[in-house]
């Protein structure tokens, strides 16, 4: 266990530090991201009020886009000169690369979410100090479970030539459930009236669809890049 | 941690993608101490062999034994003891060769992955660009580099992927030699390449695919081109 720790900080070391060289992950997904909420503040704010309850909404879209292309961008580095087949022949726990990658994912989207919320905050009003640690557990677990998906079909894709156009096709429907939880939990917390035990319960169910995914991840890395 | 190998025993390999034969029934054996060239034309399937020789993909059908283990059974203490270099040459061109070269070497698990590192940048006479971005470096340059990361950690099995594409004269006579003294040492070397040429009196064993099927055994007798050329052009 302690070699598979081991494993994924190295991993993990080695993608912040690429990443801080290059700033190209980062600065490609923020500025997306930013687009995203613009534009749809564009269209839904009227005079300085949105149109209706869609702050919840706007930062998961937003969050899943930018998650999506982060991934592609993250593992097209691994297959310009083919390095994901070099970390697949180290004699570490393969599962272990994974969740290096994964946590690599985690801090990336972590970092894009600390500029999106304050700025959805900002654009649609949304009180987004009112529950700060309710949303920080909803964002995280909504974003552990897309990434999770993600990373895994994204390193599995990074050989496939389609694989831009695969992607969001296959991670999109899977993800759904996350999404919807993510959307509603954070629109619990957003509305008038917050209600803290609503969004307790989406947290709990976005929990569980981490343990799944997460699981069934770690499991079926090996197995689906050697076939 | 798994027991070291000396020979290496292919059987009846196949792999298959969909209804794609990439390889079909390929078997040989070699032994620890051998060069063996992996000789065919685009498609012949050399990188899907050495893909399963390296534990990257499994086959479709056959074994591969090294020594007495299968991948299946050595997993990770099999990999310790194969080293690959990769058409791509597998190195981060955001880091240094000296990062690169750490980090390889941890996770290979090797405690003293800096000092190796540092002998492995000497040998390869790149000792003074050691802290130089992968980027900034020529492609004979980064392919010195990538055959370190692949002997860092001491291989028994050394894979290679086209390791002269790109090289002058000069970078292939010096790879040239650097094998020798590998296989001096009993490390056994599967290569795949186009390069007739610089192989030629090198190989001690030279397999001809086409379309996946081993055509013929070469064991370096005459010229390697009219070989290759009675092997894969006239069958």
């Amino acid at each position: 266990m302690k070699d598979f720790f081991r494993v994924a900080w190295l991993v993990v070391r080695k993608d912040l530090m690429v990443e801080a060289r290059s700033l190209e992950v980062v600065s490609t997904t923020l500025f997306f991201a930013l687009t995203v909420v613009l534009v749809f503040a564009f269209g839904l704010v009227r005079e300085g009020t949105p149109v209706g309850d869609v702050s919840a909404a706007i930062l998961w879209i937003a969050t899943a886009f930018s998650g999506t292309l982060a991934l592609g961008r993250t593992f097209e580095r691994e297959r310009q000169a083919d390095t994901l087949r070099a970390l697949m022949l180290a004699p570490a726990d393969r599962p272990a690369i994974y969740a290096g990658k994964l946590a690599g994912m985690l801090l990336l989207m972590a970092l894009v979410e600390m500029v999106l919320v304050p700025l959805v905050g900002l654009l649609f009003q949304a009180p987004i100090l009112g529950h700060p640690v309710h949303l920080a557990a909803l964002l995280l677990a909504g974003t552990t479970g897309f990434a999770a998906v993600g990373t895994l079909f994204a390193a599995m894709l990074v050989r496939a030539r389609s694989r831009d156009v695969m992607l969001p096709i296959l991670l999109y429907p899977i993800t759904v459930p996350v999404m919807i939880a993510g959307v509603r939990g954070t629109a619990a917390l957003f509305q008038g009236t917050p209600d803290e035990a609503l969004a307790r319960f989406w947290i709990a169910l976005l929990v569980f669809f981490d343990v799944v995914f997460v699981t069934l991840a770690l499991w079926t890395f090996e197995p689906v890049m050697t076939e | 941690m798994i027991d070291d190998f000396a020979r290496l025993s292919v059987s009846s390999l196949s792999r298959h993608y969909g209804r794609r034969k990439a390889l079909s029934r390929v078997t040989f054996t070699c032994d620890a101490g051998d060069i063996v060239g992996l000789l065919g034309p685009n498609g012949a399937g050399k990188s899907t062999l050495l893909a399963i020789l390296g534990t990257l993909l499994a086959p479709s059908e056959g074994t591969v034994e090294y020594g007495t283990v299968t991948a299946e059974k050595g997993g990770a203490g099999l990999r310790a003891r194969i080293g690959m270099l990769g058409h791509d040459l597998f190195l981060y061109p955001e880091l240094t060769a000296f990062e690169n070269l750490v980090f390889f070497g941890r996770m290979y698990g090797l405690r003293d992955a800096p000092a190796r590192a540092t002998a492995a940048l000497d040998r390869a006479g790149l000792g003074e660009r050691a802290h130089d971005h992968v980027s900034g470096y020529s492609r004979g340059m980064r392919q010195r580099v990538a055959l370190e990361r692949a002997l860092l950690h001491g291989p028994r099995l050394l894979l290679l992927d086209e390791p002269f594409t790109g090289l002058d004269q000069a970078s292939a006579a010096a790879l040239v030699a650097r094998l020798r003294e590998e296989q001096a040492r009993g490390v056994l070397i599967v290569l795949a390449t186009h390069d007739l040429d610089v192989v030629d009196g090198l190989l001690t064993r030279e397999l001809f695919l086409r379309n996946g099927r081993l055509m013929s055994v070469g064991t370096g007798e005459g010229p390697l081109r009219d070989r290759y050329h009675a092997a894969i052009m006239a069958s």
